[in-house]
């Protein structure tokens, strides 16, 4: 009997040093268990209008945004994790936008890097904000992308939505003090586009900081989408013999509206905002020397010279404008925003995860990307200062920082 | 007053391009009633044809703007014989349809072509004149000379020549004109080869005043002609040459007043009010429509 009872003694001991065994281990497993279901790939889409009339700054962003995600995934991607980049093109169109951000909900998205001009971009950032997805953009400017009601003080802010370009009224404001402390001009006309946020935005910031700074405006004029006519317009200015013309409006209009200002004898230098990026090609040397633009980006400086041989290396073609370096920027933000939530160890596209990218992008401090080194200030805008730019001989040439 | 007299330039300058291009809406609406809508893509087309030829071909200006009117020419007849021609039994509405498919094919052929971007070449023709106090672009004059020549040219070739006199007959009374031994299928090509090279010669223009070229710049450019023409008069020559003039000064008037950003509804509120008040427009008649 008794032997029988040791036996049985033995055996339950034994039963239960193997369960705390398996106990032991039994944590283990599960861990990488859930690892396993959790690597694989991080979902990103990528709105930009890479057709239509403004593709010109839709590419480079698609291209560079792009430039970057690769780099990552053939480094190993985040966290053993590739990324797996949905492209969408939205033709500058709201409505397109927020369809392609349906479309990548469906496909179990977990940040957007989109769209490229302003009112797309708000649209779509309406459509983000509701489902707190991280968004950032590289190029739009307009105060409302960030802010709900950007007319009012104490507006509401799209917590999930960044850029890494500056901000329309911080241009417009730039300009009128640089326009006085630089230029040294007393009487300003300005030419925007209505309907346009980005140019309406610009405009008024620049109103707005000119009468602060003693600058008179002694002409306003405006035209409407499509117009390619501006000669009546540059005669009134050419009449009122301005000391500068601000224009915050888009390279190809830029280029008219100088060609006929010049033609109506109105010879003040123009200045804009950097919707002016590539404007060189717009309108002939001559009637462009001396007009200035404010820029996110001053090429050929050394923070950029990797990234502009890698942009080349990639698509046989110098960068062609500021987009490039910001959209690079705008990925290497979202990238930094998806690696502090791999490092909690959530699961991509769960709410907690999207949580966790915006939280980490809005406590960066200082991280360096290739057109400067980025905060955020309590709007989601980055903190950093402008480039200025000059048409010399025909040719876009960095002056100084302002 | 000197500011009076270059906004009333200028207006004139844009007035002869729509002129130019209401032209070949009025003509051919005269010949077959049909309201051309590709009309206006040919401008397109004859723009990308100076433009490539100055910019990849590096062709001499002059010679540039020979192959743009021909290329124009030759795209008006080429649409009227493959595109109306089948058609012209056919009820005048499929006609529109058609002409309407047309010009679509015309704006996304050229995107899948040429790219969707616009296109921008150093400008021809630089250069102010002084005169007194007021700057003049040379553009400009060359603009209102080479419209008022090639309208001159157009008035000689449709009331002097026997080509010109087919096309009257023809505009007058189709059914009259063939059992007189007019042959039709000429005359009406005659009429777009035409209006076509009108165009052409717009588009040059346009270019020398703006240096862009893009797929789409056609479709506003032609609703202002066509507004233009149905202003003068929808199938007289006369009338569209005052239309054209008439929308160009007023756009100018708009912009000088400070209301350009009203410039292209204040023009649509014209063809509203023709319709309204005067549908056969400053220079039609009107017709007792034969039952």
């Amino acid at each position: 009997m008794k032997k029988i009872y040791q036996r049985v003694f033995a055996l339950a001991l034994a039963a239960v040093m193997l369960l705390g065994l398996l106990a032991g281990c039994s944590s283990q497993p599960a861990k990488t268990e859930a690892k396993e279901t959790g690597s694989g790939e991080i979902v990103i889409a990528l709105i930009t209008n890479t057709t239509g009339e403004y593709a010109q700054y839709g590419i480079p962003v698609h291209n560079a945004a792009l430039l970057y995600f690769n780099k990552i995934n053939e480094a190993g991607g985040i966290n053993g994790k590739q990324l797996k980049i949905l492209e969408y093109d939205d033709k500058a169109d709201g409505v397109e936008s927020v369809n392609a951000f349906n479309l990548a909900s469906d496909n179990g998205v977990t940040a957007v890097l989109g769209s490229v001009l302003t009112g797309a971009t708000i649209a779509l950032a309406d459509a983000t904000y509701e489902v707190n997805m991280p968004q950032i953009t590289a190029s739009a400017t307009a105060a409302g992308v960030t802010l709900i009601d950007p007319g009012k003080e104490d507006s509401e802010v799209r917590t999930n939505v960044f850029r890494s370009c500056f901000i329309d009224p911080f241009q417009g404001e730039k300009m009128a003090r640089y326009a006085v402390e630089k230029l040294g001009a007393e009487t300003a006309a300005v030419f925007y586009q209505t309907g346009s946020d980005y140019s309406e935005g610009v405009m008024r910031a620049f109103v707005e900081t000119a009468a602060e700074v003693g600058l008179a405006i002694v002409d306003t004029e405006a035209f409407a989408d499509g117009d390619k006519d501006f000669k009546a317009q540059m005669t009134n200015i050419a009449a009122k013999n301005p000391d500068v013309v601000f224009a915050p409006i888009y390279y190809s209009e830029a280029g008219l509206a100088i060609t006929a200002a010049r033609q109506a004898g109105c010879t003040a230098p123009f200045m804009g905002g950097d919707g002016f990026s590539s404007v060189k090609d717009y309108a002939s040397a001559e009637d462009l020397e001396g007009t200035v633009y404010c820029s996110g980006y001053a090429p050929g400086t050394d923070s950029v010279k990797q990234f502009e041989e890698d942009y080349r290396a990639a698509y046989g073609e110098d960068v062609p404008n500021m987009f490039a370096p910001l959209a690079y920027d705008a990925a290497m933000i979202l990238v930094e925003g998806l690696k502090g939530a791999e490092a909690k160890g959530l699961a991509p596209a769960s709410e907690e995860y999207k949580q966790a990218v915006i939280d980490t992008i809005k406590a960066m401090n200082g991280v360096a990307g290739v057109t400067g080194s980025y905060s955020f200030d309590e709007s989601n805008n980055p903190i950093k200062s402008a480039a200025i730019i000059q048409l010399t001989g025909g040719e876009e040439i960095f002056k100084e920082m302002f | 007053m000197s500011l009076f007299f270059s906004q009333f330039l200028n207006g004139l300058q844009t007035g002869s391009v729509y002129a130019l291009v209401a032209l070949g809406y009025s003509m051919v609406y005269g010949i077959i009633l049909l309201l051309n809508f590709a009309h206006g893509d040919i401008i397109m087309v004859g723009a990308y044809a100076a433009f490539y030829s100055m910019t990849a071909f590096h062709l001499h200006p002059l010679l540039s703007v020979v192959l743009a009117v021909a290329a124009s020419t030759l795209l008006g007849v080429v649409i009227e014989k493959v595109a109306y021609t089948p058609l012209r039994q056919a009820p005048r509405l499929s006609l529109l349809i058609t002409a309407i498919g047309v010009s679509f094919l015309l704006e996304n052929g050229a995107q899948l072509l040429f790219g969707s971007e616009t296109k921008s070449m150093s400008p021809i023709v630089t250069g102010n004149v002084s005169l007194g106090s007021m700057s003049i672009s040379k553009v400009a004059l060359l603009t209102i000379a080479v419209t008022v020549a090639a309208m001159a040219i157009l008035t000689f070739l449709v009331q002097r020549t026997k080509l010109g006199k087919a096309m009257r007959a023809v505009s007058e009374d189709m059914g009259a004109a063939q059992l007189m031994g007019i042959s039709l299928n000429k005359t009406i090509s005659f009429t777009f080869a035409v209006g076509s090279a009108l165009a052409g010669i717009g588009s040059v223009l346009y270019l020398c005043a703006y240096t862009q070229a893009s797929p789409t710049m056609g479709s506003m450019l032609g609703l202002k002609a066509f507004v233009a023409a149905v202003l003068g008069g929808i199938g007289s020559i006369p009338g569209a040459m005052i239309g054209g003039f008439a929308i160009g000064l007023l756009e100018a008037l708009c912009s000088a007043v400070n209301l350009s950003v009203w410039k292209d509804g204040v023009v649509f509120a014209i063809l509203i009010l023709v319709l309204l008040v005067k549908p056969t427009g400053i220079m039609g008649r009107s017709q007792a429509e034969k039952v």
